[in-house]
C-alpha cells in the first residue's frame, strides 16, 4: 500500500532555498515538509567547507555547513518538517488544482504528498566536459569541480595528483586552493573570457596567494590521455577561436570542470512550467510565482546566485507569497519585465502595479562603473551608479511600488561609464 | 582443462557466438581484453539495426545484416534489452540525390527486403514531423530500428554463462600455438595466463588480424576507420521517431539522426580512417561538421543539448567484405574479421553462421537436455510503476533509494550489475545507465564508486574507470605530497 500524506505546502530541496521558504511558511502556521534527497538539510552548503557564507544576513563569517546549521535550526524552530533521503521523482497538478507528489525513499518506500502549494527550490547541477564538447580522449581523471569537492570533503577522497581546472567559476577557484591545500598540485586554471568568472575575492584568496597561474582567453582544445588523463592541450583565443599554432601541453593526471551551473528544472518541466531561456530556471511573476498557479521557485533553480544570503532572502520572499496564494489573494499582475542593454537577464520576469519588488540581474560584462537604470514606458524612473560590476556578480535593485505606478513594460539597462583598463592606466 | 571452444573478443560477434554454442553440449570460453564485456567496437556504434538496403545481397554482409535483422524479435523476447523498431528514412534534399534514393530502394527490393515504402515530401513529413520541410522525398524501412548495442552484449553473455559458457576478462591473448600431436590450441595472455581449446574462433574486431597472424592463420590486415557521435539530452526537442539517413555516400552512410532505444538523441557518425587502433578521441571540426549535416535534415538540433560525445573504429578488410570462413591455414580456426557496419545488425546471424562453421570443422554439436532460453525480468525503476516499487522495496529498501538522478537508477541496479561483476565505473554505467544522463555522473559518480567498492571489496583508491591503469582516484586524502609531475 502506497501511503499518502496531505500538507498546505511542499517544498522540494532543502538547500538554502527551500529552507527559506519553508520556514516563513511554517511561521504562517502552514503545514509544511521540505523534501531533499541527501541525508542532511542544507544542500550545496554542506559540501563548501570553506568560509565567506552569511556577511550579509547574519553579520558574521560562516562556513557553507555553518550556515546551513542556522537556516536548518530555524526551519525546524518553525516546525517545518523534513523528509529526508528522499527523493521527489514526479510531480503533477490535479483537476482542483493541488498538487501529487511521488516520492521514493530506502526508509518509506514509495509514498505520495498532495499538498495546495509547491516551491520549486531543486538547486543547480554543474556543466561538464560533454556540455562543452571538449575533444580529445575518453581517460579517467576528469571531473566537474562540484564532484571533486564532495569527494574530497565528504569522502577524504584526492580527485588525482596534479590537476588543471578549466573554468574560473567560484567551485574551481575554491577547489584549486582546496587541492592545494590537500597536497595535490594545481598547475593551471584556464578560462574562456578576458576576465574570471568567480568572485574576485576567490581570484585573490585562492589563486594569487598559492601562485596559481590563470590563463584568461584561453581554452583547453584538447584532453589526452587513454587510460588516465596525461596532459591538456591549451591554445590562446582569438575572437573567441582557438589559435592552434599557438597551443601548448600541460601535463597533469586530472582536469576539473568549473564552467558554470545549470537550474535542475526537471520537475519544473513535467509540471509544464514556463522557463525563461536566458536564466534556465522558471519565469516568475513579482511573487516567484511560475506560469502554473500554486507553484514558486526560488534560489538557484530559478537563476544562478554567487552569494547565499541572497538566496536565503529571495525564498523567504517567495515562501511569503505563497501564504498570501493560500490565503486566496489575487496572483500579482503580470505586466513584461525585460533586460535590456548589457544585462544577460532580469528576475523576475513581470511586475505588478504598487508592489514593492526586488529585481536581480547578470552583467554581460566588465566595467569599473556603470549606471543601471530602469525605464518605464520611455521614462527613466529609477537609477544607480554600480562600481565593479562583472558576470560573476549579481546585481539587485530594489524599486518601490510607488515607482512601478503604471502599467506597461519595464526595461532594465547599464549605461557603461567607465572601463577597467582606464581604472587600471590611471 | 580443455575447453572445445575457445572464443576471441567478447563484442557483438563473439558474445552473439557464445550465446549460439551455450545451446549445446560444448565447453566454451570467451576471452575479452579489456575489463569487461562489449568495450571494443560494440560499445561505441550508432546502435541501428539496419534495413538490408545499404549493400547487395552478393556480399555476406548484406546476407547475414538481412538475416540477423530478422532475429531481434526473438532475442529481445529471451533477453530483454532494449531495442525498437521504428523505421528508417532515407531522405533527400534534391532531384539528384533522389536518383541515389530510388537505386537503394531498389536494392532493397531486389535483396528481399519487404515493406519497403517511397514517400513523397507529404508521406514523409507524416512519418517524422521532425523532418526539415524542405525535403524532397526518400524511402521508409519500416523494418531498421535501434537496440542498446552494450545492453545486447551484456544480455548475451549473461544468457550464455548461464547454460554455463565461461568469461575471463582482463585476458589478453598474445600467442596462439597448434598442438598437433594432442590437437588442441594453447592461448596465452598478456600476463601470462593460459588456456587450452580445441578450436579457436577470432573474433578479435580491431585486432583479428593480429590474433590471426600470431596463431600463424591467415595474413591480413584491419584498417580502422573511425566515426565520431554526439548525444543531446533527453529532452532535445529535435528527437525524432524514426533513424533518419541521408543518402549515402561512397564510405559511409553518411551522417545520421538517432532516435536511441533508450529515449535520447544520436548524432554521427563520421567515417575517417585512423592510423591507431586505440584512437577513440573526438575533434571539434568532426562535431561542427556532424551538427552541420544533421542540422539540414531535422529541425531543434542545437550544440547546447549535446551531453557527452564518443568515437568508435570500424575494422575494415581492403574487401570492404565480412570475412567469416575457416582458417585455410590454421587448424581449427574460425576467422570472424571485417566486422565493420552493419556488424551489429548482422550478429545475431554472424553467431549462427559461426556455429554451423564449427559443423563443418567437424564438431559435433549436441543440443542441450535443459537450456535457460530466457533470462529473469530486470527492473529498472524508471521503468515501473509506482505500485511495482512498492513491491520492490519490500522485497529490498534499496529499490526506492534514487542514485542517479538524470536517469532515475536506483541503489539496488547498482548493486546487482556489481554483483553480476561489473566493476569498473565504466561497466556499471553500460549496465545501468546510472551517469549516463545529462550531469554525466556530476553528482552520483561518487555515490556510485562507493556502492561498487563496497559490494566488491575493492577499496575507493583502487577502483578503475574501465580498467587497466584507469583509475579513478589520486588516493586518500593525506597521502599525497606535492611532487612535480615529470615533464616529458
Ligand atoms: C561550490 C559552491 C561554492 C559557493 N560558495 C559560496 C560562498 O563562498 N559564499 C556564498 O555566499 N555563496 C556561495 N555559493 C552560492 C550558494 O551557496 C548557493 O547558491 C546556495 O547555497 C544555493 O541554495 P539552493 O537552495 O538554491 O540550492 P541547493 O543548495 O543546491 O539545494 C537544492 C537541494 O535540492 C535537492 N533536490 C533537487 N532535486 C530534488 C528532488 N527531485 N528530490 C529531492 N531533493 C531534490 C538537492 O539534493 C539539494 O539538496 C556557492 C555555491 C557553490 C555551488
Ligand atoms: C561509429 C560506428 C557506428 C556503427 N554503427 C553501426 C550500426 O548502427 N549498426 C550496425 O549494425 N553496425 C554498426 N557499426 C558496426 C558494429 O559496431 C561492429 O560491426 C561490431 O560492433 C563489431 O563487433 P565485433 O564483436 O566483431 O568487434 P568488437 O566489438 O570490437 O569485439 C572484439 C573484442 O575482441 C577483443 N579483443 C581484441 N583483441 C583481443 C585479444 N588479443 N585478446 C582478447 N580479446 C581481444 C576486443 O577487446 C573486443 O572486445 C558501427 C561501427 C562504428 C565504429
Amino acid at each position: 500500500m502506497i501511503e499518502d500524506r496531505n500538507v498546505d505546502v511542499a517544498v522540494i530541496g532543502a538547500g538554502a532555498a527551500g529552507l527559506a521558504a519553508a520556514a516563513e511558511c511554517a511561521d504562517h502556521g502552514l503545514e509544511t515538509v521540505v523534501i531533499d534527497r541527501e541525508e542532511l538539510p542544507g544542500g550545496i552548503l554542506r559540501q563548501c567547507i570553506h568560509n565567506g557564507f552569511g556577511l550579509r544576513y547574519f553579520h558574521e563569517e560562516l562556513t557553507g555547513p555553518e550556515y546551513a546549521d542556522r537556516v536548518v535550526e530555524r526551519a525546524a524552530a518553525s516546525g517545518v518538517k523534513f523528509q529526508m533521503n528522499t527523493t521527489v521523482s514526479d510531480v503533477r497538478r490535479e483537476e482542483n488544482g493541488d498538487f501529487t507528489l511521488l516520492l521514493l525513499s530506502e526508509q518509506s518506500g514509495v509514498t505520495r504528498v498532495h499538498a495546495r502549494a509547491v516551491v520549486l527550490a531543486m538547486g543547480c547541477r554543474e556543466r561538464n566536459r560533454g556540455n562543452l564538447a571538449i575533444p580529445g580522449g575518453r581517460p579517467a581523471g576528469v571531473f566537474t569541480a562540484g564532484c571533486a569537492q564532495k569527494l574530497l570533503n565528504t569522502e577524504g577522497m584526492l580527485p588525482g595528483k596534479c590537476a588543471v581546472i578549466v573554468g574560473s567559476g567560484d567551485i574551481g577557484l575554491i577547489m584549486a586552493r582546496r587541492l592545494r591545500w590537500s597536497g595535490v598540485e594545481v598547475k593551471a586554471v584556464v578560462e574562456i573570457m578576458p576576465y574570471a568568472s568567480g568572485l574576485t575575492r576567490n581570484v585573490v584568496q585562492c589563486l594569487n596567494d598559492f601562485n596559481i597561474p590563470l590563463y584568461l582567453e584561453h581554452s583547453v582544445v584538447s584532453i589526452n590521455g587513454r587510460e588516465r588523463v596525461q596532459s591538456v592541450d591549451v591554445a590562446p583565443l582569438h575572437d573567441g577561436i582557438p589559435i592552434l599554432e599557438q597551443k601548448f601541453t600541460i601535463n597533469c593526471d586530472t582536469v576539473l570542470f568549473s564552467v558554470g551551473l545549470i537550474p535542475e528544472n526537471e520537475l519544473a518541466a513535467r509540471l509544464g512550467v514556463e522557463l525563461n531561456p536566458a536564466t534556465g530556471g522558471a519565469l516568475v511573476d513579482a511573487d516567484y510565482q511560475t506560469s502554473v498557479p500554486g507553484v514558486f521557485s526560488g534560489g538557484n533553480v530559478l537563476h544562478v546566485h554567487d552569494l547565499v544570503d541572497f538566496v536565503s532572502e529571495e525564498a523567504a520572499r517567495a515562501g511569503r507569497a505563497v501564504i498570501r496564494y493560500l490565503e486566496g489573494a489575487t496572483a500579482a499582475e503580470r505586466n513584461p519585465v525585460r533586460a535590456g542593454a548589457n544585462l544577460k537577464y532580469v528576475v523576475p520576469g513581470y511586475y505588478a502595479r504598487g508592489r514593492d519588488t526586488v529585481f536581480a540581474f547578470r552583467p554581460l560584462g566588465v566595467w569599473a562603473s556603470a549606471m543601471l537604470e530602469a525605464e518605464l514606458d520611455g521614462r527613466v524612473i529609477w537609477k544607480r551608479r554600480c562600481s565593479h560590476v562583472r558576470p560573476a556578480e549579481m546585481l539587485l535593485a530594489e524599486l518601490s511600488g510607488q515607482l512601478l505606478n503604471a502599467p506597461g513594460t519595464l526595461e532594465f539597462r547599464l549605461r557603461p561609464e567607465q572601463d577597467e583598463a582606464a581604472v587600471e592606466e590611471a | 582443462m580443455i575447453y572445445d571452444v575457445a572464443i576471441i573478443g567478447a563484442g557483438v560477434s563473439g558474445a552473439s557466438t557464445a550465446w549460439q554454442l551455450s545451446h549445446f553440449d560444448c565447453r566454451t570460453i570467451l576471452l575479452e581484453r579489456w575489463a569487461d564485456v562489449g568495450f571494443g567496437v560494440s560499445k561505441a556504434n550508432s546502435g541501428i539495426v539496419h534495413g538490408g538496403f545499404h549493400h547487395p545481397v552478393s556480399t555476406l554482409k548484406a546476407k547475414l545484416e538481412i538475416r540477423g535483422n530478422l532475429m531481434f524479435e526473438k532475442l529481445q523476447y529471451e533477453l530483454g534489452f532494449p531495442f525498437q523498431r521504428n523505421g528508417i528514412l532515407v531522405v533527400a534534399f534534391s532531384e539528384e540525390q533522389m536518383a541515389t534514393v530510388r537505386k537503394l530502394y531498389q536494392q532493397g527490393i531486389a535483396n528481399g527486403v519487404r515493406n519497403l515504402e517511397m514517400c513523397g515530401r507529404d508521406r514523409l513529413l507524416e512519418l517524422e514531423p521532425k523532418l526539415n520541410p524542405e525535403v524532397v522525398g526518400g524511402f521508409f524501412a519500416p523494418n531498421g530500428g535501434t537496440i542498446e548495442p552494450y545492453r545486447y552484449v551484456f544480455s548475451l553473455v549473461e544468457g550464455a554463462m548461464r547454460n554455463g559458457v565461461e568469461l575471463q576478462c582482463n585476458f589478453e591473448v598474445t600467442q596462439g600455438k597448434w598442438n598437433a600431436e594432442e590437437s588442441f590450441w594453447r592461448l596465452t595472455a598478456a600476463d601470462g595466463r593460459e588456456i587450452s581449446a580445441r578450436r579457436v574462433v577470432n573474433a578479435a574486431g580491431l585486432f583479428a588480424d593480429q590474433i590471426s597472424h600470431v596463431c600463424g592463420a591467415e595474413e591480413y590486415r584491419i584498417h580502422p576507420r573511425k566515426g565520431e557521435e554526439y548525444l543531446l539530452d533527453r529532452n532535445s526537442s529535435a528527437r525524432p521517431r524514426r533513424v533518419i539517413f541521408p543518402v549515402p555516400s561512397r564510405d559511409s552512410k553518411g551522417v545520421l539522426v538517432i532516435p536511441t532505444a533508450e529515449g535520447t538523441t544520436m548524432i554521427g557518425p563520421t567515417a575517417d580512417p585512423a592510423e591507431d587502433k586505440l584512437d577513440t578521441t573526438t575533434s571539434a571540426d568532426n562535431m561542427h561538421r556532424i551538427v552541420a549535416l544533421v542540422r539540414q535534415m531535422v529541425n531543434g538540433i542545437s550544440t547546447r543539448d549535446i551531453i557527452t560525445s564518443f568515437a568508435g573504429l570500424r575494422p575494415v578488410l581492403e574487401s570492404e567484405d565480412f570475412y567469416i570462413a575457416r582458417s585455410e591455414k590454421a587448424p581449427h580456426f574460425i576467422q570472424v574479421a571485417g566486422i565493420q557496419s552493419p556488424g551489429l545488425t548482422a550478429s545475431p546471424a554472424i553467431g549462427e553462421y559461426v556455429k554451423d562453421l564449427l559443423k563443418e570443422d567437424g564438431m559435433t554439436l549436441t543440443e542441450k537436455n535443459h537450456v535457460v532460453q530466457e533470462l529473469p525480468v530486470r527492473h529498472e525503476i524508471r521503468h515501473e510503476t509506482p505500485e511495482t516499487l512498492d513491491t520492490l522495496h519490500k522485497d529490498d529498501p534499496r529499490w526506492t533509494h534514487v542514485v542517479c538522478r538524470c536517469e532515475n537508477i536506483s541503489e539496488a541496479e547498482i548493486i546487482e550489475a556489481v554483483r553480476k561483476g561489473h566493476t569498473t565505473l565504466d561497466g556499471v554505467k553500460f549496465y545501468t545507465r546510472g551517469g549516463m544522463g545529462r550531469c554525466q555522473g556530476g553528482f552520483c559518480s561518487a555515490k556510485i564508486m562507493k556502492i561498487i567498492s563496497r559490494e566488491s571489496g575493492i577499496p575507493m583508491e583502487k577502483l578503475t574507470k574501465k580498467g587497466g591503469n584507469s583509475r579513478l582516484l589520486g588516493g586518500v586524502l593525506g597521502s599525497a605530497e606535492v611532487e612535480p609531475m615529470p615533464e616529458k
